[in-house]
């Protein structure tokens, strides 16, 4: 089956990004396509390299990283979301004259478009959130 | 609209101020217009009050985004679903509620209103019907 997944929610702060990560694992593992993971609302700050959580506890931006190295996912951050919570990327930050970007490996920037879009692609589109 | 549309709901349970989720909700439906979908929105819970009349931010310093809604008959989201239950429970009427219209293009574009005050029983049918339920 083809997933669309959607992250409307945090790192740490809310389990939701936790269970989505899970989710996505789980169904690549069941052999199932995911077409797209989006990134809305706080969801955005899944996708910052500058997340330093204690050594002991899961750094759910690397395992993001790594699941969308090892299967070649599209991990898309929303850019309006991205512009109010300061997310960006290089692109991002030299446009809005920042001095420094923060988007992690594997993310990449885009517009709401690319959550309808994998709305109509897939056969589920599984939201993350309250 | 072509025949592969799929049919998206957009379901609103969330006061307008106090958290970002009804203003995000809304881009995404402004966007997803784009999209030439069959699309609706659904207001329940204290998304109710989203539709409210004569909202006033000024001494909160929160944007007032309510114009907007009315800006969605034009998008062609022209399907305003609000749950009669949440509305009594909030003591509100239809009467407190936003004239919001569209033009019917199928009928000489005559302005029709979009706000439908429906049941839960008539809401649940309609979010068995949905292939894409996005909830804020």
């Amino acid at each position: 089956m083809k997933f669309a997944i959607l992250v409307n929610e945090g790192p740490y702060q809310h389990q939701a990004a936790d269970t989505a990560f899970n989710f996505t694992k789980a169904a690549l593992e069941k052999g199932h396509e995911i077409v797209r993971v989006f990134f809305y609302h706080d969801g955005v700050n899944n996708g910052t390299r500058l997340t330093t959580p204690p050594q002991d506890d899961r750094n759910i931006v690397n395992l993001w990283s790594e699941l969308a190295k090892e299967h070649d996912l599209d991990l898309v951050v929303c850019v309006a979301a991205a512009q109010r919570r300061g997310i960006v990327d290089e692109d991002e930050a030299k446009r809005h004259g920042k001095d420094a970007n923060n988007i992690a490996e594997g993310f990449r920037i885009s517009g709401l478009g690319q959550l309808i879009e994998m709305g109509i692609k897939a056969d589920r589109l599984m939201a993350f959130g309250d | 609209m072509s025949d592969a549309a799929k049919k998206f709901m957009y379901v609103n349970r969330r006061a307008p101020y106090g958290t970002v989720y009804a203003l995000e909700g809304l881009e995404v439906v402004l966007i997803g217009a784009a999209f030439d979908q069959d699309v609706c929105m659904a207001f329940i819970d204290d998304g109710v009050f989203q539709l409210k009349k004569g909202q006033d931010t000024k001494d909160s310093n929160m944007k007032n985004f309510s114009p907007t809604y009315r800006a969605l008959g034009d998008y062609e989201v022209t399907k305003l679903y609000v749950d009669k239950e949440s509305l009594e429970q909030r003591g509100l009427g239809e009467d407190d509620l936003m004239d919001l219209t569209y033009e019917d293009e199928d009928d000489d574009y005559n302005e029709k209103p979009s706000i439908r005050i429906v049941s839960r029983d008539e809401l649940a049918d309609l979010m068995e019907q949905q292939d894409v339920i996005l909830n804020y």
